[in-house]
């Protein structure tokens, strides 16, 4: 039993090392990524090289975990579907407990680690919506529509209690990505859309007192110049300075002499936009953009709806981080605490991004033999 | 059924969909995209040269002012914990060319220890490159002089002032106060955002004692300054200041007087020493000993320091009086006593003969008396004054482990007794339940018979000793021990009084019950024939009281034990001491633990009545001349376990576990 198994795990590693089946130019792209994020991390953290290195002992994890998963085939995937979503949300629900009354509690301690079991839910949840519409009629019907908003607001509702408002988004971004690529009637989307807008006013009275300020002070950030509106002053000056060309690698002054807050985590970007202008950050849509596109071909090529569903909405919500966290640091958006991806200095973002990617080529590898 | 429809639903028109579908989302994802550069053209490009001048200006930025700590105050106003100026030198790593080579001669003029370069070094790894990280605290006036003729060799080294803890007296209030020390990373993994925020630019936090306790009151809000940086980032200039919220000052329950007189009472012999007020619960003394010198901990002690508390056999850093667990044995006496009249078991009257041996009837194991043929006919008022052990063994089995245990229960044995302080232990009071929780064997009644005197399972802390002698000098109304006197909000303002409620209702049923156990512990020490003969003479009050002396082994042999040197009775037992005064209105409770003493009133009698003394001193009256030398007491309740008795459980047999610091 025991050397059958040993055995079998070498001849896993082997086909990992020798026979990677997965989708080189994502592979490329994710990577030139990753290395623009460690220098930009360095300049950054003010040439901290422990911080580079923690985070790319992070990516190495998250690359390993890309790896393994990417052998696993997704109708395995499928069939482990419906207990790792309700694994993740149990997981919310106990630090929903434990975290009873002490304010922004978000962690669960492993020991060796803490993790936050809502990054988890950013790949369950679009995988659970794919496996629910997979065996349906598509375009989905309003039932079906019901249920995976029901699927949707349990986690997402959890999440943003904690509060983490900016994961809760990314959360059931992921979810309505996979109903929108599952062909959800227009007029269904133009009708849903319109009755959440009718609830926003209400939504309002339920958010956090420190989430209506973050939103009060968006609209007028200079109003509170040593607060709230610090960061978002701070973060336009430090965009704005950079200018068409930026002021070169390490000479990003705003960072540099610490006038911007949260530097090296949430307003990674703001340092990039400042240190490579205009230029640097078309050329990192443009990877962003490809990296999307490149995912939604690969989405176009599954098997199946539920490998179809799962490739387009993971590819998709990367969408919702770039634009985010983009819009947050330009000042047009709420500081809502949604990392650029593989650039912010974060473990549990990067690890789980780098899982998600390791399903997209899992998917990849077992795609349709063409027509 | 629905599943076979679904694979072979499989239809181009889905996938079409599907395709048509991540068309339309890729386009709009590239419009999202469109959309978000065309913000930052707007930023980079047309309003370029705007922020290109407010970067320029931007030389103004928010810097943090950490709040001044609350001072802590003894309940006379005695300074206990003061904040005092001191320098430290803070490095910038980015302005240092060769660290190592600094170091060095940075060395040469100001000495640095290895522990300080190795903390040093640590933080620069953690911290970012422009931020100052500092080298040495509490530099002395001669470094600071020596540092000011050298400063133009070390660039990016400078004099910081900051405010550090002195704790005036030392090592006298250690187990009170405890201390603060630097605050670390571990202590920022612990809070949330905003906790964090409220510590930024502090550098210290309470580890334990009343510092950890009442760290939330202590610590205050910090302020923020707008200061102007040049372009290497130093300060040229405050425009704007925003002051910090200092933390509240505290004032202790403790008399500082009361604190000194029992600690030298207890001349460093190891143990506890504690006195409450009986009518509201505040403590009034708190000594462990031995103790340490909380000063050494608040700039970073150094490990030679540190290991020498650690590893000293005695475990100075061991607070004995709140984590220290102990056999309590006779001093558990008078509240069994009192239970007996509680529970409608015995009438102050009935009486019992004691031979100088007590067998439970059918069984041929007995118990012995502390004295070689007994104390006669006793009822419970002689019981307690003699200490006559077959009394408490009888009345222990009349009453059942079941009804002692929730007895004693009730007089805060076996549980927390909420002081605020961290790290409170809740001993162990002897039960049915507890020994289920630790061993499949059943109760015995032998086991009963022993717990009647404060022996077997037994384990007591020194503080829930005397918040039961408290308890019961305040005629069974309970109150919460209680550090915490007074709050104030800065010197000027008034002092708020904390408000002290009883936590429970009286556990005495009738005065007279109460009475006669006063009555018994009166005569412990004034009758003349007590345990405690001698140790009220003087004294312008009745004191009562009760001396316990515990075995910290159990016995080998059934003999009499003939050794009566009192050198090798202190390895052997415990030597405890509970009084109250005045008796007939209780103003002060006591409780006196030694680690090893030969025997309780003996021992740690004296101790008790010197801390009383100090007291009457202290309530405005002469101080009482010293009772007459010579012996306080032959014998004390000495107990007796026969030799096939099941050996007594480790935690009274052994001295306490405990790794050594308070946390």
């Amino acid at each position: 039993m025991f050397p059958q198994f040993t055995a079998r795990m070498k001849r896993f590693g082997l086909r990992l090392l020798t026979k990677p089946r997965l989708d080189l130019p994502l592979l490329l792209a994710l990577f030139v990524l990753a290395i623009v994020g460690l220098c930009n991390l360095y300049s950054a953290g003010g040439d901290n090289v422990s911080l580079v290195t923690g985070q790319a002992a992070r990516f190495v994890l998250g690359g390993v975990l890309l790896l393994v998963i990417s052998r696993i085939p997704p109708p395995v995937l499928r069939s482990w579907t419906p207990w790792l979503y309700l694994g993740s949300t149990a997981l919310l629900v106990v630090v929903a407990i434990l975290g009873e009354g002490r304010g922004a509690y978000r962690w669960l301690d492993l020991g060796v680690m803490r993790f936050q079991p809502s990054e988890l839910l950013k790949l369950t949840m679009p995988m659970m919506v794919a496996w629910y519409l997979h065996p349906r009629q598509l375009p989905p019907g309003w039932k079906d529509i019901a249920v995976v908003g029901l699927l949707i607001a349990v986690p997402a509702g959890l999440i943003a209690e904690q509060p983490d408002l900016g994961t809760a988004l990314l959360v059931a971004g992921a979810g309505a990505f996979a109903l929108f690529l599952s062909g959800m009637a227009w007029w269904r989307i133009g009708l849903l859309g319109g009755a959440v807008g009718a609830v926003i006013p209400v939504a309002w009275q339920f958010l956090h007192e420190y989430q209506r300020n973050r939103v009060r002070t968006l609209l007028d950030p200079e109003s509170d110049p040593l607060g709230k509106g610090w960061h978002i002053i701070q973060s336009k000056i430090a965009v704005g300075s950079g200018g068409t060309f930026g002021k070169g690698w390490q000479h990003g002054s705003q960072s540099r002499l610490e006038f911007l807050p949260e530097h090296t985590t949430d307003f990674a970007f703001a340092v990039f936009s400042e240190e490579f202008g205009l230029v640097g950050v078309i050329l990192i849509m443009l990877l962003y953009a490809f990296i999307i596109g490149r995912c939604l071909w690969i989405a176009m090529n599954a098997r199946d709806t539920y490998s179809r569903l799962l490739a387009g909405a993971i590819g998709m919500s990367f969408f919702v981080y770039v634009a985010v966290n983009g819009g947050m640091v330009a000042g047009i958006l709420p500081v809502v605490g949604v990392p650029m991806p593989l650039l912010s200095y974060g473990g549990t973002s990067a690890v789980s991004l780098l899982t998600g990617f390791g399903v997209l080529m899992s998917i990849h590898a077992n795609r349709k033999l063409h027509d | 059924m629905k599943r076979r429809r679904a694979s072979i639903k499989e239809s181009r028109g889905e996938v079409a969909l599907f395709r048509r579908r991540a068309l339309a989302g890729f386009a709009l994802i590239l419009l999202g995209l469109c959309a978000v550069c065309v913000r930052y053209v707007y930023l980079q490009v047309l309003h370029h040269e705007e922020f290109v001048a407010r970067s320029d200006q931007n030389r103004v930025k928010p810097r943090a002012i950490p709040p001044a700590r609350g001072l802590i105050y003894d309940r006379n106003g005695v300074l206990l914990a003061d904040n005092v100026p001191a320098f430290r030198l803070e490095v910038t790593p980015e302005q240092v060319g060769d660290m190592d080579d600094m170091l060095g001669k940075l060395g040469a003029v100001v000495p640095l220890s290895d522990d300080d370069i190795a903390t040093f070094r640590k933080q620069v790894k953690q911290g970012r490159r422009f931020e100052g990280i500092p080298l040495r605290l509490k530099l002395t006036e001669d470094e600071i002089g020596r540092f000011a003729v050298n400063r133009w060799r070390f660039p990016g080294v400078d004099v910081v002032p900051y405010l550090t803890r002195r704790y005036p007296l030392g090592p006298s209030m250690a187990h009170v106060i405890g201390y603060v020390s630097r605050i670390d990373t571990d202590d920022l993994d612990r809070m949330d955002d905003d906790e964090e925020a409220g510590y930024k630019g502090t550098t210290h936090i309470g580890r334990i004692g009343i510092e950890r306790y009442y760290e939330k009151l202590l610590h205050g809000a910090p302020g923020y300054e707008l200061v102007e940086v040049n372009a290497d980032g130093r300060t040229q200039a405050v425009l704007d200041t925003t002051p910090p919220t200092p933390g509240k000052n505290i004032y202790l329950s403790i008399d500082v007087r009361l604190q000194k007189a029992a600690e030298q009472a207890m001349a460093g012999r190891a143990g506890a020493a504690i006195a409450i007020d009986p009518r509201n619960g505040q403590v009034l003394a708190f000594v462990s000993v031995p103790d340490f010198d909380p000063n050494l901990f608040v700039n970073g002690i150094s490990s030679a320091d540190y290991k020498a508390l650690t590893t000293a056999p005695d475990k100075p850093l061991y607070n004995r009086a709140l984590r220290g667990v102990y056999p309590p044995g006779s001093t558990v006496k008078p509240f069994l006593a009192l239970g007996g009249l509680t529970l409608g078991i015995r009438r102050p009257s009935d009486t019992v003969l004691s031979t100088g041996e007590f067998c439970i009837p059918g069984q041929s194991r007995c118990y012995r008396d502390d004295k070689r043929g007994g104390d006669g006919t006793v009822n419970m008022i002689r019981a307690i004054e003699l200490s006559t052990n077959t009394y408490f063994y009888r009345l222990a089995l009349d009453m059942g482990i079941d009804r002692l245990a929730s007895w004693m229960g009730s007089l805060g044995f076996g549980k927390k007794t909420g002081i605020d302080l961290v790290g409170e232990v809740e001993g162990i009071l002897p039960s049915r339940e507890w020994k289920m929780g630790r061993s499949k064997a059943g109760w015995y009644p032998g086991e009963t018979i022993i717990a009647g005197i404060g022996q077997g399972y037994w384990a007591v802390t020194p503080l829930q000793l005397a918040h039961a002698t408290a308890t019961f000098a305040g005629h069974g109304i309970p109150y919460t021990p209680h550090l915490l006197l007074d709050t104030q909000d800065g010197v000027d303002s008034p002092r708020v009084p904390q408000a002290f409620p009883p936590s429970g209702p009286s556990v005495v049923r009738k005065q007279a019950d109460w009475n006669a156990v006063n009555e018994g512990m009166e005569a412990v020490i004034n009758s003349g024939k007590g345990t405690g003969k001698k140790l009220g003479i003087g004294f312008p009050y009745l004191i009562a009281g009760k001396s316990g002396t515990a075995e910290r082994f159990s016995r080998k042999t059934d003999a009499y034990d003939n050794n009566k040197n009192t050198a090798y009775l202190a390895t052997r037992h415990r030597a405890l001491f509970i009084a109250y005064t005045p008796a007939d209105d209780p103003k002060i409770a006591v409780a006196v633990v030694l680690e090893a003493g030969a025997w309780g009133a003996a021992d740690s009698g004296p101790i008790a009545r010197k801390i009383l003394d100090q007291w009457v001193v202290d309530e405005g009256g002469p101080r009482p001349a010293e009772p007459p030398p010579g012996p306080v007491a032959t014998a004390d309740a000495d107990p007796a376990d026969s030799a096939d008795e099941p050996a007594a459980p480790s935690s009274a047999g052994e001295p306490p576990q405990d790794d050594g610091e308070d946390q």
